[in-house]
């Protein structure tokens, strides 16, 4: 390793680093905006300035900028001299002549880089006497706020959306002192990960538009370490709480997991935490169908009393922790519990499992998938159902970029010169979908299948790579194959996805056959399968494939079996068809409900219990990944919300069933749970227990500087509360004790003496960029290879039966309706969130231009879906298979559409578009309205 | 005309455009012919022997600039040579002579040098307000398509090279090579960090070599008669000839080929005339607008690269911005730091906003609102600005060059500025 000396001191760094790494890595403090750690340097700010000596005889040294000086062995510098000082501070006095004293005022006051390197230079006195320019701002929908005139010019913003995250619609303008980075015109920025700018930002130039609605300081935000229930990544996040609402959601450092990065609906979708639609209250259902509102006590007496009396079925869910489904199966009986889940994802979620146990490919994480040098992509709309993953993919097709640079000697850090150098080469992409995906642009080829032709594909791509004669395949699929079988081959580390999302249970066999064959061949192959939601593998993990499935729980409750069912925290009619899900609930004379917000299952309990959202509870998940890892309450729920597993504990007591007599704490749930499921066995190293101390205290939940602690009940009663103890976790609600030196799932917040914004959670890395000092939050369940035996492809077997096996060929006006996933509107939760629903819309049908044609329809017009099964708007999409009908799944209006099922379509004589929600804020005259 | 002024040979005194016939009659062509008779290795040698140096403003070993081009390229990918012809220089007109009146030499070298480094693909970015240069250049690429001087298997030699005219959009920064490949590749203007150097990764990440038009109207001559002969053609120890330019109150503004060294004092007093009736010499931007001045003491100098490099200042693009009595020092060193500011591409701090200040302040000087704080103010700017290092690229120490040089030789008026709250010269009615 290199020894450079710095201000006379000798350091040992770490080769390959640049000199500003180098320098944050031995905790020296150098300021710099324009360098991030995901992205590289450019040398655009010089801020990151040192002085460089040629030899220990030069007095004089020149000015070198820390992120673009490579380390090298000898080399001499200066950081605390005068030379270097004056020209940092130069560089802040220069990036301050136009930015407005507005701090008081601004959203990023008090987590702004802008403000803590001010300081940090030691600019005070302002020479400037000029005028300072100032621009108009724009419309950037409903999630960023725009303030340019903030703007310090760090290029920042278009590096991370153009260059990291592929975004085309926000870029640098103008020139000199005139740039303006925004919109060609005023819009809704397009890219589903637009929301980082919040962050990569290091001004208040882009804000978080939810968060200045309702605003708090950083310092005044509580908040605690949880993870993203928007989909099944398990991205980790940091939500903030103030006067019991969320605030805002912001990254939470996991270099397996997300890094710096989050996607817009996990940014943006914890608002329905806040909704007005939120239980508060347990209700019981009168004669008249009204509710009446219970007290906690009351309402689990109530609960309790069904429960022993009656024949017990549960319904867990995939969206809620692992330790509540746990204990409702308990509480019901594991014959008698369904893991909630739709009959036809039940199977393909347990399949799922299935194929990536069973697997000898590696279960990759983001950092892994970011290293494949090859990637082929079945079936699965990557940025829409598993965003995060997306966001790495763009990054994985960079490794021909990296391959090229090191032919040139360039390190991986100089990001500008490996962009000129590689251009548009890239590492092969390939994509099978039903319909174009948002990565097409970066992939050297994709093509529409129907889901069986995408298998097909698959399996000749497995057998070619085994060098085996691929089963009949039409031209060009058949050469398709056979190159990507070559380029896969070629990879010294090749990816396969697939996942639920197109429905295929022969898709999801054809990708594992993939990798198998590449993993038989010698190739150190990665195999990711996507599913659904934050816990659908958990799900899968707990239930097992035994355990019923709704339409078997309806069957014995109608045959008077079963008479009571518990629902936790899932809303059914988003799991099967409306008269399916009637049917299920009106088979049981009692239904208790426990959920967070009112929606159709809860309307029809005879018993609602208000659950606590994943905000104000804790639990265990399991990712995609197979990676368990602990939420926190962030704050304390308000009225009778509890947690789901408060709830189902206490009924447990109420009832003395013996398995709840050892359960007291959270922690014991999970240790049954670990004890008593085997694929499970690992989630209790998923964080420290409640016990842990650091330095003998917990883990403050409040920064530091969190005021207001005795005045913001004043204007209720001007009696400070005590601080309430939390009794399940290592965090306290308070701002004592150290956050520091903790496991990474305990950290929940990021600040430093002098480091108020997130460029603070450098300080807590081995090094800028890397791992957490406190390890990685999580625990992997999966082993790859475990269960694999050197038996015949899964992928040639059959899958299991769905319904849509009778769907060949579908012809004479029946069309396979193929889910479209979206980002804003197919999950249920985040969907709830007002600004994701803003940009979600109702629900449509996308079919090509020939089927168009021939149904006659034209955009903008309506079909109808089956028998009644749905009325939508039609959209004219060239790029879905055909024979296929693309449908919006999960968005409003498409709730009986069933994936794969073969459906007639018909013009809807006379329909209208249903009124779209218009936003809340936008201008109407150029530059809009901010706030 | 004498071969020893190669350059303008064929510029007419109606500056009227050289056509082909003319410029094959009267020789041209037969360095070509010499180039591709050769082999690349030795034409680079005899490039790297004339001692032939940049003549774009930095002043680079032309043959050592191209000895870093990789000649091995397994890939078989595209090697580009591109014609800087975006001249904006402030002050500087010397390569529209020779792109208006001589366009065939401009491509002749071109062929050469592309020939020498093995381009197949060779580009003529040219500033925007040169549309005359640019079609008369159309017109002459297309005329050696037909005559087999460009395109596919040139003369029989199996050399193919294509040639084309992009015109640029107008920003002084494209005028950098870096910022000129980023231009020509449809980004924004921005320069590059260097490492790595175009000459490995340059246009679309492949081997460029990119050259003013004035060195690549030099190649086929010194391939033809030989480094020895160019050599000779210098007064000093820099080779070849120069075109040099005068511009400002004297009494004969213009361009001259002369030979490289040639005295300032020759040049003004001789060629431009002297000053104008009525004007006396106080002081001179050497190369152009982005270099240091120089005064009446320097005028017995040579103009060339070390000479004038020795005298603190740069001989740039050789073509000289007097400064006379009658005009004040502040308000010329103001209007060019608004210039400059101006054309920042605004992607490196320092200039971006450190520019724009520079010209806050003069301006404020000049306008008589001037505070004694504000020579410290300048002194700290030029610190702050004026090391190559400090910024991104040479833009803005260039920029300050006109300003720290006036700093040092006009430091008085400044204060006079200052003190009086007023500019002398607007007051006084000199203007």
């Amino acid at each position: 390793m290199p020894v450079i000396t710095i201000d006379g001191v000798a350091y040992e760094v770490q080769q390959g680093q640049n000199l500003l790494e180098s320098c944050l890595s031995l905790g020296l403090d150098l300021p710099y905006f324009c360098w991030h750690p995901a992205m590289g340097s450019i040398g655009a700010c010089r801020q990151c300035a040192l002085v460089q000596y040629q030899n220990a005889e030069d007095t004089r040294g020149r000015i070198v900028m820390g992120c673009m000086t490579p380390v090298t062995d000898g080399a001499i510098f200066s950081l605390a001299g005068d030379k270097a000082r004056h020209f940092r501070e130069a560089i802040v006095e220069s990036l301050m002549l136009n930015h407005p004293h507005d701090c008081p005022v601004c959203a990023e006051g008090g987590e702004c880089h802008l403000q803590d390197m001010t300081v940090m230079v030691g600019h005070r006195d302002r020479h400037y006497r000029g005028r300072k320019n100032t621009h108009r701002n724009q419309y950037l929908g409903p999630l960023i706020n725009h303030e340019m005139n903030r703007c310090i010019t760090c290029y920042r913003c278009t590096r991370y959306y153009r260059d990291y995250a592929g975004g085309t619609d926000l870029a640098a303008m103008a020139a000199h002192d005139h740039i303006y980075f925004g919109r060609h015109q005023e819009g809704v920025l397009q890219s589903e990960f637009a929301g980082n700018l919040v962050e990569v930002c290091p001004t208040g130039v882009f804000t978080d538009k939810t968060l200045v609605h309702d605003y708090t300081r950083k310092w005044d935000l509580q908040s605690a370490p949880s993870v993203c229930v928007g989909c099944g990544v398990g991205c980790n996040t940091l939500p903030g709480e103030r006067y019991g609402r969320l605030k805002r959601v912001h990254n939470r450092f996991n270099a397996d997991v997300n890094g710096y990065f989050l996607c817009d609906r996990g940014r943006f979708g914890a608002g329905f935490v806040n909704s007005e639609n939120a239980l508060s209250y347990p209700g019981l259902r009168e004669a008249d169908g009204r509710y009446r509102a219970l007290d906690h006590h009351d309402a689990l007496h109530r609960m309790a009393e069904s429960c022993a009396r009656g024949k017990l079925a549960g319904i867990g869910s995939p969206r809620t922790s692992v330790e509540a489904n746990f204990l409702l199966r308990e509480l019901v009986g594991s014959q008698n519990y369904a893991p909630g889940f739709s009959d036809a994802e039940q199977l393909l979620v347990n399949l799922a499992l299935e194929l990536q146990q069973q697997s000898p490919a590696v279960i990759p994480d983001i950092s892994t998938i970011e290293s494949a040098d090859a990637v082929l992509v079945l079936g699965e709309d990557v940025t829409n159902t598993a965003p995060r993953i997306a966001l790495a993919l763009r990054q994985s097709v960079r490794n021909k970029a990296y391959e090229l640079a090191a032919d040139l000697k360039l390190e991986t850090w100089q990001d500008a010169a490996i962009r000129n150098l590689a251009q548009d080469q890239r590492s092969p992409l390939f994509i099978a979908a039903v319909a174009d995906t948002p990565l097409d642009e970066v992939a050297l080829q994709r093509l529409s299948l129907a889901p069986d032709a995408i298998a097909a594909l698959g399996r000749a791509v497995a057998d070619s790579i085994r060098g085996n004669t691929p089963a009949t395949l039409a031209a060009p699929l058949d050469t398709l194959a056979r190159d990507i079988a070559a380029a896969l081959g070629a990879a010294k580390r090749p990816l396969v996805i697939s996942g639920t999302g197109c429905a295929s249970a022969p898709v999801m066999c054809a990708a594992q056959a993939v990798a198998n064959a590449l993993v038989d061949s010698g190739k150190q192959a990665m195999l990711c399968l996507c599913v659904p939601e934050a816990n659908s593998l958990g799900q899968a993990m707990l239930a097992g494939p035994q355990a019923p499935d709704l339409e078997q729980l309806g069957k014995r409750a109608a045959s008077g079996e079963l008479d009571t069912l518990v629902v936790l925290e899932n809303d059914l009619y988003r799991r099967g068809s409306r008269a399916r899900i009637n049917a299920l609930l009106e088979a049981f004379s009692q239904v208790i409900v426990l959920d967070g917000l009112d929606n159709d299952t809860t309307s029809a309990a005879t018993l609602a219990l208000p659950a606590a959202s994943f905000a104000e509870s804790e639990g265990t998940l399991v990712s995609l990944e197979g990676r368990a890892q602990r939420y926190f309450p962030v704050f304390q729920p308000r009225d009778e919300r509890r947690p789901s597993w408060v709830w189902l504990l206490a009924c447990m007591k109420e009832l003395e069933q013996p398995q709840a007599h050892a359960l007291h704490h959270f922690d014991d749930i999970t240790r049954a749970c670990a004890a008593q499921v085997p694929a499970l066995a690992g989630i209790t190293a998923a964080a420290p227990d409640l016990h842990y101390l650091n330095l003998g205290v917990k883990i403050p939940r409040q920064p530091p500087r969190y005021s207001g602690r005795t005045a913001m009940r004043a204007n209720i009663s001007v009696h400070e509360p005590k601080q309430r103890e939390d009794e399940e976790t290592a965090l306290a609600f308070t701002m004592e004790g150290l956050n520091r030196n903790q496991p990474a799932a305990l950290l929940p917040w990021v600040w430093s003496p002098g480091w108020n914004s997130n460029q603070s959670v450098q300080k807590f890395q081995t090094h800028p960029g890397g791992p957490l000092k406190g390890g990685t939050a999580g625990v992997r369940l999966l082993h790859p290879g475990a269960q694999h035996s050197n038996g015949p492809t899964q992928g040639q077997q059959p899958g299991p039966l769905n319904d849509a096996d009778d769907s060949q060929n579908p012809q004479d006006g029946r069309w396979q309706l193929v889910p479209r996933q979206r980002i804003f509107g197919s999950d249920e939760l985040s969907a709830l969130s007002p600004a994701i629903a803003e940009l979600a819309g109702p629900g449509y049908i996308e079919i090509n231009a020939v089927d168009a044609a021939a149904l006659g329809v034209t955009p903008g017009a309506g079909v109808h879906v089956g028998d009644g099964l749905a009325t939508l708007e039609v959209r004219v999409n060239d790029t879905v298979a055909a024979g296929c009908a693309g449908f919006s799944i999960g968005l409003a209006g498409t709730d009986n559409l069933i994936p794969l099922a073969v459906v007639t379509l018909s013009r809807a004589e006379g329909w209208r578009p249903r009124p779209q929600i218009i936003a809340r804020d936008r201008g109407t005259g150029p530059g809009g309205t901010h706030v | 005309m004498s071969l020893d002024l190669p350059l303008t040979r064929n510029v007419r005194p109606d500056r009227a455009p050289t056509g082909f016939d003319a410029y094959e009659a009267n020789g041209g062509y037969r360095g070509l012919r010499a180039a591709i008779g050769m082999s690349p290795a030795d034409c680079l040698q005899i490039v790297k022997d004339s001692n032939l140096r940049g003549r774009g403003g930095a002043g680079f070993p032309t043959g050592m600039k191209w000895s870093f081009v990789p000649m091995d390229n397994p890939g078989g990918g595209h090697k580009y040579l591109i014609c800087n012809a975006d001249e904006m220089e402030p002050g500087t007109f010397k390569d529209r002579l020779l792109l208006e009146c001589d366009p065939h030499q401009l491509i002749e070298g071109m062929i050469c040098a592309a020939y020498t480094i093995q381009a197949d693909v060779a580009y003529i970015f040219i500033r925007a307000e040169y549309h005359k240069a640019a079609r008369l250049l159309r017109e002459a690429i297309a005329v050696c398509y037909d005559k087999g001087y460009l395109g596919r298997d040139i003369l029989g030699s199996g050399y193919t090279l294509d040639m084309q005219v992009h015109s640029s959009a107008g920003r002084y920064i494209c005028g950098e090579e870096t910022a000129l490949i980023s231009s020509l590749e449809g980004k924004r203007a921005n320069p590059r960090a260097k490492p790595p150097f175009p000459q490995v990764s340059g246009l679309w990440g492949r081997p460029t070599i990119v050259n003013n038009v004035e060195t690549l109207c030099n190649i086929h001559h010194i391939i033809e008669r030989g480094a020895d002969w160019f050599q000779a053609l210098g007064l000093t120890e820099d080779a070849g000839t120069k075109l040099y330019g005068v511009s400002g109150r004297v009494k004969n503004p213009g361009c001259w080929e002369l030979p490289m060294g040639t005295p300032i004092r020759e040049i003004i007093e001789k060629h431009a005339g002297g000053m104008a009736d009525g004007y006396q010499l106080r002081g001179f931007l050497p190369g152009g607008g982005s270099t240091d001045f120089l005064t009446p003491d320097h005028l017995d100098l040579a103009m060339d690269y070390g000479t004038i490099g020795k005298a603190g200042s740069r001989m740039g693009t050789g073509t000289m911005i007097i400064l006379d009595d009658k005009t004040c020092p502040v308000g010329f060193v103001k209007n060019l730091m608004e210039f400059f500011a101006r054309e920042s591409c605004g992607f490196c701090t320092p200039c971006r906003d450190g520019l724009p200040w520079s010209a806050q302040v003069l301006d404020d000087i000049e306008s008589g609102r001037g505070q004694a704080e504000d020579m410290d103010t300048l002194a700290r700017q030029v610190e702050f600005i004026g090391a190559i290092g400090n910024t991104h690229c040479a833009l803005a120490p260039g920029a300050m060059e006109p300003l720290q040089s006036a700093l040092k030789y006009f430091r008085e008026d400044f204060e006079r500025h200052i003190s009086g709250s007023a500019c002398p010269w607007c007051d006084g009615g000199a203007h």
